[in-house]
């Protein structure tokens, strides 16, 4: 028997860049649940946009992998949520529908590039929501809202549906209030589909405990290094302590890769990206091109004009790296880095359960104060090492300054959700 | 100079006759329907489709880098090819690039002097894009559209070393080929644009050029010949080659210069992000050949006792060769020779296949050859009017009834024996002629007899009847 619901929020935070009135849904695990869903991920039948202009007014005829899930389970899924163009930011500023704010300071970012997501569930306008997280895009914004959000293993949610910013990166996620809930949400959407050939068949179906007696935890120096603001290294380290308190136990590494991870994740992203955006050339998508004009013409007006500033500098920074003659000082040497921090991990997790340090290296921005685009590239640094290796993170809240909230970001092994899980359910149940 | 040798490579892309697209489940089989009709999110590059390989496709390429005696890579990949052009749903092609999915393979045929293995460089897996469609006349058109129909069709890509040295060469090649691919059944080359190929050509010691866009067996011959004189041509006038890319315009059989902004593509090759690379060694292992065109020539020779000629003939082609053995039975030697020596002839003037033929027809005929029935000259004209009829549109009718209905028969023995004893009584000079032993006469009467009875009698049987009949009268 279908239900329905009406969904009329007061969104003063312009979480929402599509919202349904008159949500229809069914029996489940997950009904009556409202969930908001990342506009980059496809809805039949309600407009998907990825904030960008030259989407505007696209309406995709099939589900996306996890909105067919998440139906089945008897979700409502009560609209799409802003955030940066294609995902490409750290701040939903990057919107074409203009930014989120965040909830918890009108006057501040509400991270990204999942920013609708996080402020829609930490304002209360809806129970979960879905993101996408290519370098930090759930994390960030879950640190930033004082929100949990999780980074799933590479391969254990469908990307189909989603429209691709960096597929080798990217992976879609839960974000909730609480890890109990976020888990819920976990399970409904994590699993094998056939159409997306990097999935594995690793279903979720675990019940978070709180007991990490002997959990291994590894400290990674460059994690509270340059670029960390002193009081979020503070925050979290009182959070590892209380970590300890309950039983586990930490050890100190080093990370030497760290220092390629950032470069390695811009010229992978932005390759891949410029690739991915190709299509959107004005023939299919976008307000139509001027026929007048020859068709290579046409095509970069059109892409001039639908297309945002930072969408552009990440195409044409792509276009280099993958250019004949640069391929192999770029693309290729990004690899060879990325396989640096792969060794890296694999390294530390010989000795350790999971790693632990700060999400963000700061709290959430003012509006507008990261102005300078390799500004806003630093604050990835800490994320992208686990999209790079494809291991999952979660970020937990885990105390405040000045009262907006601080991230613990728990990294675990392939395929070892459940184990980040755990540990961020444990801290969360000790409370902060 | 004019011995310098022609330099000729290939590249030849071939649709692979699977049921289903390359990355989705939609039906190959579009070209009786609608524009935009065998379409899904992923065909049509939707944002957030994937790609989903088809295991099939990957089957029958590995078939062909088997046939072709392929080195079949341990891990292969696809990568994309970027570039922009409307027919483009994503705007890259889905391709394999460094690590093809076969290397290193050989294709004996038959060329300009003697057997010849031409060396296959690669053998890769792609998509096909979609088909621009241009309303309004040349390239001024008014407007064009799109077809997504043929995108993702899979294809594969063969590409030769520069080991062919003539025109005809070249068509030998893409013969053997085809017969070759029709032979593991992975490719129908009855459909159209089922086959298309880019050439390199050169006269040894200048620049090559690329010749694309051929789309027929004919049109590769004719194209590069073509290109041969005009690079000789240019040659004798003392006159530089630019290294180019040509097109080949079809339908006046020449060869034009493109200098187009579009070819001048970098097309930013890498990993395909969304596919696994590809690991079949296993697989590879378990996939068996069927019987290939050389083995099957072979054995016509072995079991019908066919000649070499008629047996590379009827091994040509895999449905003339399925026809052949379906019409041995009736007697090998004869279905050879009226299958290779006439039917093929009468099929080609008449821009047929061999599908137009009924087998069980052809059969017929071959029986009343065999049993002395009807004279060869009638055979053949049976054989012209079903092929006529089938022309036409008519049901075609049987040897027997052509027989009956046009008095085809060959002379009953009775009445053979009664116009050689007229034909005796009516020329007495001729007989005496014999008679005083001029053999010529022999010869008159048995025209006469022929004559008689319209040419449906054997000339070797009549000369013994009349020579039997005039020395029992001495
Ligand atoms: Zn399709």
């Amino acid at each position: 028997m279908a239900k329905i619901l009406s969904f009329t929020p007061d969104d003063s935070v312009h979480a929402f860049l599509t919202t349904i009135p008159e949500v229809t849904y069914g029996e489940g695990p997950l009904s009556g649940v409202t969930v908001a869903v990342k506009d980059n991920i496809s809805t039949k039948g309600i407009e998907t946009t990825c904030a960008s202009k030259i989407l505007k007014g696209y309406i995709p005829p099939y589900d996306a992998h996890v909105v067919a899930l998440l139906k089945d389970a008897g979700a409502a899924i009560v609209g799409k949520t802003n955030m940066d163009e294609f995902g490409m930011g750290t701040t939903t500023e990057n919107s074409a529908f203009g930014p989120t704010l965040n909830p918890l300071d009108k006057n501040r970012v509400p991270g990204g590039s999942s920013g609708g997501s996080a402020a829609a569930v930490a304002s209360g306008l809806c129970d979960v929501a879905i993101g996408s997280d290519t370098g930090g895009s759930i994390r960030c914004p879950a640190a930033f809202c004082g929100i949990v959000g999780l980074k799933p293993t590479y391969g254990r949610v469908s990307r189909y549906g989603l429209i691709a910013y960096a597929n080798s990166l990217e992976q879609i996620g839960p974000m909730a209030r609480d890890v109990k809930t976020l888990s819920r949400l976990y399970s409904v959407i994590a699993g094998h589909d056939p159409r997306d050939a990097t999935t594995v068949n690793k279903p979720y179906s675990h019940e978070p405990s709180a007991n990490i007696e002997g959990l291994k935890i590894g400290i990674v120096e460059e994690f509270f290094g340059e670029g960390v603001n002193p009081r979020v290294a503070e925050v979290v380290k009182e959070a590892l302590a209380t970590l300890e308190s309950l039983g586990a136990v930490v050890k100190s590494y080093t990370m030497p890769s760290m220092k390629y991870a950032l470069s390695a994740y811009y010229v992978t992203c932005t390759s891949e990206a410029s690739s991915n955006l190709a299509r959107f050339d004005g023939v299919r998508y976008g307000p139509g091109l001027d026929s007048a004009k020859s068709w290579h013409d046409a095509y970069s007006e059109q892409r001039k004009e639908g297309f945002g500033k930072e969408v552009r500098r990440r195409i044409i920074l792509g276009t280099f790296s993958l250019a004949a003659g640069y391929y192999g000082r770029y693309y290729q040497k990004a690899q060879t880095a990325r396989q640096m921090v792969r060794d890296d991990f694999e390294r530390i997790f010989r000795d350790v359960d999971v790693i632990a340090g700060p999400t963000m290296p700061d709290i959430a921005f003012r509006l507008g104060e990261k102005s300078d685009p390799l500004q806003m590239y630093l604050a990835d640094i800490l994320t992208v090492p686990a999209n790079l290796a494809g291991v999952p993170a979660i970020s937990v809240p885990c105390g405040k300054i000045d009262s907006m909230p601080v991230g613990l970001q728990i990294i675990g092994k392939y395929f070892d959700d459940e184990k980040i899980i755990d540990t961020a359910f444990a801290f969360e149940q000790e409370g902060v | 100079m004019e011995d310098r040798e022609t330099i000729i490579g290939l590249e030849i892309h071939c649709q692979l006759n699977t049921k289903s697209k390359m990355f989705c489940g939609c039906s190959t089989d579009f070209r009786d329907n609608e524009p935009n009709t065998h379409t899904c999110p992923v065909c049509l590059g939707l944002p957030g489709s994937m790609p989903m390989v088809n295991k099939r496709a990957i089957e029958f390429a590995l078939k062909v880098g088997k046939a072709l005696n392929c080195t079949i890579r341990e891990e292969s990949e696809f990568s994309r090819k970027n570039y922009f052009y409307p027919d483009l749903n994503k705007a890259y092609q889905i391709t394999q690039y460094d690590k093809p999915l076969a290397e290193w393979g050989k294709l004996l045929i038959d060329g300009d002097n003697g057997e010849k293995e031409v060396k296959i460089t690669r053998i890769h897996l792609e998509e096909d894009p979609g088909r621009s469609v241009h309303m309004g006349t040349t390239d001024r058109g008014k407007y064009t559209l799109v077809d997504y129909n043929r995108a993702g069709i899979p294809l594969i890509e063969i590409v030769t070393e520069p080991d062919l040295r003539s025109p005809k060469e070249a068509r030998k090649f893409l013969n053997k080929l085809r017969a070759t691919l029709e032979y593991l059944n992975v490719f129908d080359s009855e459909k159209e644009g089922s086959l298309r190929v880019d050439a390199n050509i050169s006269i040894k010691g200048s620049e090559r050029v690329e010749v694309k866009n051929i789309s027929s067996y004919k049109g590769v011959e004719k194209a590069l010949t073509f290109e041969v004189t005009r690079q000789r041509n240019l040659l004798r006038r003392g006159q530089p080659i630019a290294r180019e890319t040509r097109h080949f315009v079809e339908t006046r059989g020449i060869t034009t210069s493109s200098r187009s902004k579009e070819e001048e593509n970098d097309y930013r090759y890498f990993p395909e992000p969304d596919l696994l690379p590809l690991r079949v060694s296993s697989w590879v292992e378990s996939i068996e050949l069927p019987e290939l065109p050389d083995a099957r020539r072979e054995r016509f020779i072995r079991q019908y006792g066919v000649s070499a000629e008629h047996a590379k003939t009827l091994t040509g082609g895999l449905k003339l060769a399925e026809f052949y053995e379906s019409v041995a039975p009736a007697d090998p030697a004869l279905a050879a020779t009226w299958t290779a020596d006439y039917l093929l002839g009468e099929l080609n003037y008449r821009d047929f296949t061999i599908d137009a033929m009924p087998e069980d027809l052809f059969r017929e005929l071959i029986k009343l050859i065999k049993s002395n029935a009807i004279t060869d000259k009638s055979a053949v004209e049976i054989l012209r009017i079903i092929l006529d009829e089938v022309k036409e549109g008519k049901g075609p009718e049987h040897p027997q009834a052509i027989v009956d209905r046009l008095g085809l028969a060959k002379s009953s023995e009775d009445l053979v024996m009664k116009m050689v004893e007229e034909v005796v009584a009516e020329q007495p000079a001729a007989v005496a002629d014999y008679y005083a032993g001029k053999m010529q006469a022999l010869n008159f009467l048995v025209g006469q007899v022929m004559k008689k009875c319209r040419g449906r009698a054997d000339p070797g049987h009549l000369n013994t009847l009349l020579k039997e009949l005039l020395d029992k009268k001495v």
